[in-house]
């Protein structure tokens, strides 16, 4: 299996160069994210079989890479339950690709490294040693930057992509600080090594500050997500589904890597209190600025950071849970990997959507469509289905994987400690908040795009997406129901990841369909997905009946409540379509309750004095607090150490000179020195 | 080869030219007037030669006679005729202005041969003495060439000073056994090429503003000073 997927990942990175060498062609379309697709699928398979098998870790080592330590592969159940991640989220973006690429305007921007983009992030999963998970890292970051930078000649991409490079830059750093810590004086950069002697003391409480600093700015994690909303758009959308489906998984993989394998078990548990804290930071500000984007990419981008923090809770309470409630971490571990696999599938089916909706109309801005339920039919079906599972409502699979995590923030009082249950009350109310909010976002979603009447002419003459396309959409919604219908099926895969990440956890069993109690026997509650959705279908069937009783028989036409809508002029029959509820209309409860405390919103009304013409504005915004109290003091910090040394830029030659000299004499009379000690 | 120790020829006279570059080496750092560096110069690449010469003979090995003569034909001829051609044809007997004292730089010299000193020996511990004490004073030699391009504002000052550590260089490269021809070809070229463009250079500069003072170069750059 690892050879499989070794080759496999081998196979992408080489039909990089073939993208180059075919975008001009007019099948180059077909071939690279044919391959892609093939590959990919490859990947998902050997993964799941690798999982379904049982099957033992098996690693080898190839000759090549650094000369002292070559380059090392493995696969275990963790990197073979994210390679499944992203052989799944692969396969479906490659698929929609096979669509959504013709529609591509510099296909040479985007071809040669897509391919590579999924090939670097394969071997950052497979990788075994710091070196070769590095590099599989940086490739994935180097190539989704290029890929970010595909619409370059817009200014904002040309930006996003500037703070997304620094960001990663970044995070590398920390990566590499944070496997430097883990090699230790002896520098044995293979994961065996590590896993041996694991780091103890202060220096493990940096090596797990380093992994979440380094991870959490990949993955998007509060504070250092301020790059997600603004880079994830900007890329094409089969590459924003990756990125956000699939990237930030590869980052949560580096996460749960080095807390729960490299490090041992032998770690105190007030790290899960951080990475608990972060993460519920990140799910409600994810959540309310989704409520209040009204880019439909980017309030996707947004909800992505919700969900990330979801998964980061869920890691923190098992690290919490980790050798003193081994079914209760279970069930925190299994909440959390359940919901990167949903998360994955889908967030990359709403990116579908949007993609769609942008070759429909043109437009990024849900506030300009409207009313394509009827245009594009297919695509308001799965954008249905996908929001139900973004709204985590019961049966879909974000439900399934919610109600795990919740399960084991309401058990958390357990832990005997008064901090760690007031901070699970906390984490607790913002989990409510965050998983309100995500409703809001989807109804909000859904309904302006799609319902209502079209906002724009653009929305009016739309079409229905291409069959690879809505192939994709459905094939994610479907997917979504699967999971959704059957939770204890993906956690019974999993079941070795928590029996190799938490030592003395059973994993689950497969108990009829009941997924809580098969987690943790502790759980009194538990949830019959099955049960609950024949409950949801009778409930609406019940309904139809009992209003088709009540109601007239036969139906008639009347005018319609035309509450806002002017008399309709005659150009326009159906009325003034701007009067309809907006985007921003929207969210302007949340924000001016939840936005004021916590994005500084500020609204402005604008009031043209008596006499004058032109039109009263209203003006609204918010920043991010990240923004506010992180980056500006930090860029102001750099400007001005900036300042201060910009005169050496001007030095004369020899003063430049006297600057080495001093340096090299400085350095002598250190050696020196610290040989006469 | 046994190991060369205190009281053999070979050893001492090694030793001796060793010193002498050295001994040059500070003259360079106290001479005011430009030809008469460029003269020392030119004896501190003959003595270069001479101590290449000697490392051949005494080590047996036949590459370092042709180091010797690069160094003698190169460095000790070609350059410093060259570098008078083109003081006298900028017209620039003039004496150097220093930035520091000459009593000043000669501290700082002996200073940064203690340091070489002391960085040297206590590192190079199990290697033959010979080597010990050339390093030293190769270092030396390099140190007092850097301190040399520092401490002058003229530029063509600044490129003896950068030959006169290249020497240093040179002198390391020859007290080491084993050390391939092709080494100081290449140090040879680097020579060769840092001359060819301060060479341009100078021309240029004195084209542009009538002198080789670098001072004139910064204040047109906008420079602080």
């Amino acid at each position: 299996m690892l050879t499989a997927i070794a080759l496999a990942a081998l196979g992408l990175g080489m039909l990089g160069p073939v993208g180059a060498a075919l975008a001009r062609r007019p099948f180059g379309n077909a071939i690279v994210y044919g391959g892609s697709l093939a590959l990919s699928a490859l990947i998902a398979l050997a993964a799941l079989v690798h999982l379904a098998g049982g099957a033992g870790p098996v690693a080898f080592s190839l000759p090549f890479g650094l000369p002292w330590l070559g380059v090392h592969l493995a696969l275990d159940a963790l990197s073979a339950w994210f390679l499944l991640i992203l052989g799944l989220g692969g396969a479906l973006s490659s698929l929609f690709a096979l669509g959504y690429g013709r529609h591509e305007a510099e296909p040479g921007r985007v071809l040669p490294f897509y391919p590579v983009f999924l090939g670097g992030m394969a071997l950052a999963l497979l990788a075994a040693d710091a070196f070769s998970f590095l590099v599989g890292f940086e490739l994935m970051s180097l190539a989704s930057w290029a890929l970010v930078l595909a619409s370059h000649r817009e200014a904002e991409s040309r930006d996003a992509a500037q703070i997304y490079l620094g960001m990663a830059a970044f995070g590398a750093a920390c990566m590499l600080l944070c496997f430097g810590l883990l090699a230790g004086t002896e520098g044995d950069y293979r994961f065996a090594e590590m896993r041996a002697a694991p780091p103890t003391g202060l220096r493990a409480s940096a090596v797990m500050l380093l992994a979440l600093a380094g991870a959490g700015s990949k993955a998007g994690l509060f504070p250092l997500h301020i790059w997600l909303p603004l880079a994830h758009p900007a890329a094409p959308s089969h590459v924003s589904a990756l990125m956000s489906g699939v990237m930030t998984k590869v980052a949560l993989y580096a996460l749960a890597r080095v807390l729960f394998d490299l490090m041992g078990a032998d770690q105190p548990g007030w790290w899960g209190g951080i990475v608990m804290a972060v993460g519920a930071a990140s799910a409600v500000m994810g959540a309310l600025r989704a409520v209040l984007e009204r880019d439909g990419k980017t309030l996707l981008a947004c909800s992505t950071i919700e969900n990330v923090g979801l998964v980061a809770i869920g890691f923190g309470l098992a690290l919490l849970f980790r050798g003193r409630e081994p079914g209760l971490a279970a069930l925190a571990l299994g909440g959390a990997m359940l919901h990167a696999l949903n998360h994955a599938i889908f967030k990359s089916g709403l990116f579908f959507v949007t993609g769609a909706l942008l070759v429909a109309t043109g437009t990024r801005a849900i506030d300009r469509m409207g009313g394509l339920i009827h245009r594009m039919p297919a695509t308001a079906l799965s954008a249905l289905l996908l929001g139900m599972a973004m709204a985590s409502l019961p049966p879909g699979n974000g439900f399934a994987s919610e109600w795990l995590l919740v399960q084991a923030v309401i058990a958390a009082p357990r832990i005997d400690q008064l901090a760690f249950q007031v901070e699970a009350a906390v984490v607790a109310v913002a989990m409510a908040i965050a998983a309100a909010m995500a409703a809001m976002v989807a109804v909000r979603f859904l309904g302006v795009a799609f319902l209502g009447r079209p906002r724009s002419a653009e929305a009016e003459g739309a079409v229905e997406a291409d069959a690879p396309m809505r192939a994709a959409m459905l094939l994610a919604s479907l997917l979504c129901v699967l999971l959704g219908l059957v939770p204890s099926l993906p956690l019974q895969l999993g079941a070795p990841v928590l029996r190799m990440l938490l030592p003395g956890a059973e994993g689950a069993r497969l108990a009829g369909g009941w997924i809580g109690p098969a987690l943790a026997p502790e759980s009194h509650t538990a949830y019959g997905s099955l049960a609950l959705a024949a409950l949801v279908v009778l409930g609406f069937m019940a309904t139809v009946v009992v209003v088709q009783r009540l109601a007239v028989p036969g139906h008639r036409r009347g005018p319609a409540w035309d509450c806002g809508f002017r008399a309709a002029p005659t150009e326009r029959p159906w009325g003034n379509p701007a009067a309809q509820y907006t985007a921003g209309s929207f969210g302007q409860p949340i924000l001016r309750i939840l936005g004021r405390p916590l994005l500084a919103a500020s609204e402005q009304v604008e009031m043209p004095e008596p006499g004058e013409t032109r039109p009263a504005r209203h003006q609204s915004g918010f920043r991010d607090p990240a923004a506010r109290f992180l980056f500006a003091p930090l860029q102001a910090v750099v400007m001005a150490i900036a300042e201060r040394v910009n005169h050496l830029q001007f030095l004369t030659i020899r003063r430049y000179l006297a600057l080495m000299f001093g340096a090299l004499v400085t350095l002598l009379v250190l050696l020196a020195a610290l040989e006469a000690r | 080869m046994r190991p060369l120790g205190f009281g053999e020829l070979s050893y001492d006279v090694a030793h001796l030219l060793g010193a002498i570059v050295l001994v040059l080496s500070f003259a360079m750092l106290y001479q005011r007037r430009l030809m008469a560096l460029i003269n020392i110069y030119a004896l501190q690449a003959v003595v270069l030669a001479l101590a290449a010469a000697w490392q051949g003979w005494v080590q047996g090995a036949a590459h370092l006679f042709v180091t010797a003569a690069i160094a003698l034909l190169f460095k000790a001829i070609f350059v410093p005729v060259a570098l008078r051609r083109i003081v006298v044809k900028l017209m620039i007997h003039r004496t150097i202005e220093t930035v520091l004292g000459i009593g000043l730089s000669m501290v700082a010299g002996v200073a940064l041969v203690a340091l070489s000193i002391m960085v040297v020996l206590p590192i190079t511990g199990e290697a033959a003495v010979l080597t010990r004490e050339d390093l030293a004073l190769a270092l030396s030699v390099v140190l007092i060439g850097m301190l040399v391009m520092i401490t002058r504002r003229n530029a063509i000052t600044q490129v003896v000073g950068f030959m006169s550590l290249e020497n240093g260089l040179i002198l390391a490269a020859v007290g080491v056994e084993g050390m391939p021809l092709v080494v100081e070809l290449i140090i040879a070229f680097s020579v060769m090429v840092a001359f060819i463009i301060f060479g341009i250079f100078f021309f240029q500069i004195r084209e542009r503003f009538d002198t080789l003072d670098l001072h004139y170069l910064e204040s047109f750059r906008g420079e602080r000073r």
